[in-house]
């Protein structure tokens, strides 16, 4: 199977610091994968490479079957190429109901003049119930999303990309902040989502990888340390010693 | 557009719009308000439009613009260009009939040039007005000028991503420039005289004032209501929750796939435009148009209008410029009595901007929406209810 997502031979660095280093990673159609590492190891600027945030020194980033270059892409146009992020920190559009915020993530023509002349159509309103009740909002589609709780606004999140249809979802740090039910039920959410589209977690949190139940990707120092079940690579002697080593404080 | 009309305050603003409308005209018509007085409402309505736009660019999109009063200046330059033009043509072939032979186009144009630009001791008439003989060009001038300055403007700083405080700096160096080239005599534009006799209005020199200001002030009644409603228009439906994402949070719309830049600049073309279309309203009213009115302490004076009336909700905006413009007129106009404290003499002229910039401070420190805000109070309790078992979030 052809890759979905490959990043080959990227280095990036911000004033003498290398934050990525002749980083190589590659994501197949419809899988879960979680990408950990320590801080400061990259997973940010990874991120912020794929969507078209961080312009990479070197390398290449090729998206698809046609294996499209992302380096000379916009954020907007890469979102619209189907590759959905989610922040760290729940960004939701607190001044505007949930219904607001997904109908505005919907896979629609997003031009100006498409936007200004948009009309709400009945399938789009049936997706956006689709979608609350995916990530269990369906009760709060009337709200303010600033009103919501914090779990609440990060499956909000997570739908407002499920809404763009994307092929590839970058999730930073779901679980941080969450009770043990919302973890859960995030757990499962992702599960969900993965069977038809891949999914991209970094996450600090063992206990939720280890829930996730996918293939690892360890990061070190701007590169891949070692790659592989979660079991695997935390029996690494060199994850060991730069990650798990001093993870008591996770 | 079915969803804006759905809405009380469009109805309420366009219902109480008529009404005053109706009123000043019945009013005017039967003596008992003067001319002047018409024409400082009339003045008021083409304010209350320009902070509608104001309102459409701060209040919504989050772009705290201090240059879209200069706009509002060159839509003045604009329609005044056409009328004294065109008035002073007039003059100079009714001077030169009685002459033995007929004057030639050339001996009319540099008569006219003459005329207007004898004060900054020139007799060319500048390329600036060369469309100002067409009253039809002039008004295309007035939408293409400013339209394409912002265009421009726009462009190149929202493609840089310029934001927040330091597109405010830019924009107001902009209308700085602007206002200082204007000062030169030599820039077409008559200098520090500005244009002036815009009250006389060609073509209707027969008509008297009482007339052609009531005719202004339904004018800009009309245009009122025309930009309240295309603005409402434009931030109801999913324009409006874009434009509103990108004040809350640019990064998040460009990564649902929305072309922040284009949004931007589709909104601060289309103000800049509604602007000078309150200004080419404005001027004809005013009678004068100087550089001094587009110094930035204008378009400061927008952004306060909106601020004191409420951002984020275009009746706050009208609400605002009509009650601070209207009291800015009443105390700088002289009739207010001075108070006389013994040790010193309060003189409303002077005073009345510590007044605004008081008033300023008390509405953003304990009426953050602003004027429209109280509104909000009016209402019976929320019908949104606080979700169970979640505290109250504290503020």
């Amino acid at each position: 199977m052809s890759a979905l997502l490959e990043v080959a031979g990227v280095s990036v660095s911000f004033d003498g610091f290398k934050a990525i280093n002749d980083l190589s990673f590659e994501i197949e159609p419809a899988s879960l994968r979680a990408i950990i590492g320590p801080n400061g190891a990259g997973k940010t600027t990874f991120m912020d490479i794929v969507t078209g945030k961080t312009r990479p020194d070197k390398g290449r980033v090729t998206w698809g079957e046609h294996n499209i270059s992302l380096l000379k892409k916009s954020e907007a146009e890469i979102a619209r190429l189907g590759i959905g992020r989610k922040f760290q920190r729940p960004t939701v559009f607190e001044d505007q109901s949930v219904f607001e915020n997904l109908i505005m993530a919907l896979k629609n023509p997003r031009t100006t003049f498409a936007t200004l002349f948009y009309r709400r159509t009945e399938p789009d309103v049936t997706r956006v119930e689709e979608l609350a009740r995916e990530i269990g909002l369906t009760s709060e589609l009337g709200r303010k999303s600033g009103e919501l709780s914090h779990g609440q606004k990060q499956w909000l999140e997570i739908g407002m990309l499920l809404a763009q249809d994307p092929q590839l979802l970058l999730v930073d740090e779901p679980a941080a902040g969450m009770t043990v039910g919302e973890r859960e039920h995030t757990t499962r959410l992702l599960r969900e989502v993965a069977k038809t589209r891949s999914v991209i977690v970094v996450e600090h949190d063992m206990e939720f990888v280890r829930q996730l139940n996918c293939r690892v990707t360890v990061l070190h120092e701007g590169s891949v340390l070692a790659e592989g079940s979660l079991d695997y690579v935390t029996n690494d002697e060199r994850v060991i010693e730069v990650y798990l080593g001093r993870s008591g404080e996770r | 557009m079915r969803a804006v009309f759905a809405q009380p305050s469009t109805i309420i603003v366009l219902l109480a719009l008529a009404i005053f409308t109706g009123t000043i005209v019945v009013m005017a018509g039967n003596g008992d308000i003067s001319t002047s007085l018409v024409k400082v409402l009339g003045m008021t309505l083409c304010f209350c439009l320009a902070a509608v736009a104001m309102d459409l660019i701060w209040g919504y999109t989050g772009i705290l613009s201090l240059g879209h009063f200069a706009f509002f200046g060159i839509g003045g330059y604009a329609v005044g260009m056409w009328i004294m033009y065109a008035r002073t043509e007039a003059i100079v072939v009714a001077a030169q009939a009685s002459a033995a032979l007929p004057p030639t186009p050339e001996e009319i144009r540099s008569a006219i040039g003459t005329q207007i630009f004898g004060v900054v001791g020139s007799a060319e008439i500048p390329p600036l007005w060369m469309f100002a003989h067409s009253f039809w060009l002039q008004m295309l001038m007035v939408i293409l000028v400013p339209g394409l300055l912002a265009f421009v403007f726009g462009w190149l700083a929202f493609r840089s991503r310029v934001t927040g405080v330091y597109l405010s700096i830019l924009t107001q160096a902009m209308t700085l420039a602007l206002a200082l080239y204007l000062f030169q005599n030599d820039s077409g534009l008559r200098g520090n005289n500005g244009l002036s006799g815009l009250q006389n209005i060609p073509g209707f020199e027969g008509t008297p004032q009482s007339d052609i200001s009531i005719a202004f002030f339904i004018a800009s009644a009309v245009a009122l209501a025309l930009g309240y409603v295309l603005c409402a228009w434009v931030v109801s439906g999913k324009f409006g929750s874009v434009i509103r994402g990108i004040r809350d949070d640019e990064n998040r719309v460009r990564f649902l796939g929305y072309q922040v830049t284009h949004f931007k600049l589709f909104v601060f073309v289309l103000t800049a435009v509604i602007c000078a279309i309150a200004g080419a309203l404005y001027y004809p009213q005013a009678g004068i148009i100087n550089p001094a009115e587009i110094a930035p302490i204008a378009s400061i004076y927008l952004a306060v209008w909106v601020a004191i009336g409420g951002r984020g909700r275009l009746y706050g905006a009208i609400l605002g410029a009509a009650t601070v413009s209207l009291l800015s007129t009443w105390f700088t106009g002289g009739r207010v009595p001075d108070i006389d404290l013994g040790f010193t003499r309060i003189l409303w002229v002077d005073w009345w901007t510590v007044l605004l910039g008081l008033s300023f401070v008390l509405v953003t420190l304990f009426a953050p929406k602003g004027l429209a805000g109280l509104f909000d109070y009016l209402r019976l309790p929320s019908a949104v209810k606080p979700y169970k078992g979640e505290p109250k979030r504290i503020k």
